[in-house]
């Protein structure tokens, strides 16, 4: 497996605090990464690092290097929406358009300039069957999205960032605000989509890390303190603060 | 002994809103009832559809009515998308948040000074300095200037009101700036946008310090190109004028009902518009 995404000696500050301190990573393609660490410790901060959703931040201010295939996305050469089309992103609360399902899904490829009816629908079908709920919406495309569960609206959201076709998904916390069943269904899907995607995952869930993903970074205080597969992480630990976490020693 | 005491005081503080309550609701009755049982009888058809003639004593107010609706229409044409542009600059763009603060808080402050201030520095820039004379195109400039604090801050207001993770989200799916802001954050807030013009449309109606020194007192018909540059008294400065200068109160009395039912009109629809919206949203 190659890697996808690579950090480099990445800081950043919110004003005068340092919330991220020389994080080094490299993340391999079609796996599921996950990113767990105690609240505040920077885990989320670092994922919007990946498809620069700290921009949007005006305080925020970044050194080091982030590397999608190669290029490094802090580049001044670099298209901001087009980076964005291609590492998307789902949120902690579920965030559907006050519109229709349909036109949920269509926003993307519609800012992307796909205009054609045929392949709207076709984008739209095939988004909502990648992300497992077109059986349950295909007969209310019409209708707006806020009507949905809370549930069906994080899948509707996994289904509206999959229909601009991205190579990577970031996802910030997905299932936090979600109820047991509908986290099992979305840990699911995420187990399916690794096949044809990249995904990176924070969770505050330590048995979700385990259940889905196959390498784990544990953050500290702004620190990347280890970071190896998940197995051998939640086994054999290398670092004690490590272990005090998933032991749940603190956190 | 403090037990009744205290009953005695919640009586006397029951009794006292009551009162003020009763007060309050009277006087607004009052007033209403009064105007129409006054003004109404005195509305008629010819009153509505002639203007007046000083040869054959005969009073219309037609020309006053067409003049409101000129300086509402050409008001709104010119507030609304200064208003709206410099609110969504304001909120979405500008970065200096100090400069922002400080704007917004001119802005509240010029919402509440006088209109006749207004009018008299309307009168001297528009029909002055800028030479376009006592005219209804010089009134609906200074009602401009008057309006767009207001429109800008409610503006500014339901754009606020406008969830940040709509916008994350659509920034998330690699959509630019002004895509988010007209495809996501302006269909999120339109009914708040609306219902601010619309209640600034009563302000227009309504206002007539300003316009007595802009827009002048004239009563005649003018045609529709000419009628911006001429000068022309709206319905509140011709309330004015019968009720000061000629002695007509029924007239007055007539324009002041038919102000009222038109502001009334007006709330009424920012209500519906508003809840059309919101239910359009929600559903």
């Amino acid at each position: 497996m190659s890697d996808i995404m690579t950090a480099k000696d990445l800081n950043l500050w919110y004003d005068q605090t340092q919330a991220l301190k020389n994080v080094n990573i490299t993340i391999p393609e079609k796996s599921i990464t996950a990113f767990i660490g105690p609240s505040g410790c920077g885990k989320s901060t670092f994922l919007k690092t990946l498809n620069r959703m700290n921009d949007l931040i005006p305080t925020v201010k970044i050194t080091g290097e982030v590397c999608y295939n190669g290029q490094n996305i802090y580049d001044s050469s670099v298209d901001v929406n087009e980076l964005r089309r291609e590492i998307g992103m789902v949120f902690q609360k579920p965030n559907p358009f006050p519109m229709s399902i349909y036109d949920n899904i269509a926003y993307g490829p519609r800012t992307h300039g796909i205009k054609s009816k045929v392949k709207l629908d076709e984008i739209v079908e095939q988004s909502l069957r990648d992300a497992a709920i077109w059986d349950e919406v295909k007969d209310r495309l019409k209708k707006n999205a806020l009507g949905m569960s809370g549930g069906q609206q994080q899948r509707l959201c996994i289904a509206r960032a999959l229909a601009v076709k991205p190579k990577i998904l970031l996802m910030d916390e997905p299932t936090s605000a979600l109820d047991p069943i509908s986290t099992s269904r979305i840990e699911e899907l995420a187990i399916e989509l690794k096949k044809n995607y990249t995904i990176v995952i924070v969770t505050h869930n330590m048995q979700q890390a385990v259940r889905i993903s196959d390498n784990t970074a544990f953050f500290l205080l702004g620190e990347l303190i280890e970071y190896g597969e998940t197995e051998k992480l939640f086994s054999q630990p290398i670092d004690k603060r490590t272990e005090d976490y998933i032991t749940g020693r603190f956190g | 002994m403090l037990n009744r005491r205290r009953k005695a005081y919640i009586g006397i503080m029951k009794a006292a809103m009551y009162i003020s309550t009763g007060l309050t609701a009277a006087l607004v009755i009052f007033l209403v009832a009064y105007v129409f049982i006054k003004g109404i009888p005195n509305i008629t058809w010819e009153l509505l559809s002639t203007k007046p003639s000083y040869i054959s004593g005969r009073i219309g107010i037609l020309p006053d009515v067409v003049n409101t609706l000129y300086i509402v229409l050409a008001t709104l044409v010119f507030v609304i998308p200064l208003g709206v542009g410099a609110a969504i600059y304001l909120t979405e763009y500008a970065k200096n948040k100090k400069l922002v603060g400080v704007i917004e808080y001119a802005a509240e402050t010029l919402s509440g000074i006088p209109s006749i201030i207004y009018g008299l520095v309307g009168m001297l820039f528009f029909c002055q300095f800028l030479g376009f004379k006592t005219s209804l195109l010089a009134g609906s400039l200074t009602l401009v200037i008057m309006n767009l604090p207001t429109v800008m801050r409610t503006t500014q207001e339901s754009l606020k009101t406008v969830p940040q993770s709509y916008r994350d989200g659509a920034f998330g799916l690699g959509a630019g700036k002004w895509r988010v802001i007209r495809t996501v954050v302006l269909p999120g807030c339109v009914d708040g946008v609306i219902t601010g013009c619309i209640l600034s449309i009563g302000r227009i109606l309504g206002e007539s310090a300003a316009l007595l020194f802009t827009a002048g007192f004239a009563h005649a018909l003018n045609g529709v190109l000419e009628g911006l540059t001429s000068p022309g008294a709206s319905l509140t400065v011709a309330l004015y004028v019968y009720a000061k200068e000629e002695g007509e109160f029924g007239v007055a009395f007539a324009i002041a009902a038919i102000l009222m039912i038109l502001t009334l009109l007006i709330n009424f629809s920012a209500t519906l518009v508003s809840r059309y919206f919101a239910k359009k949203r929600e559903l």
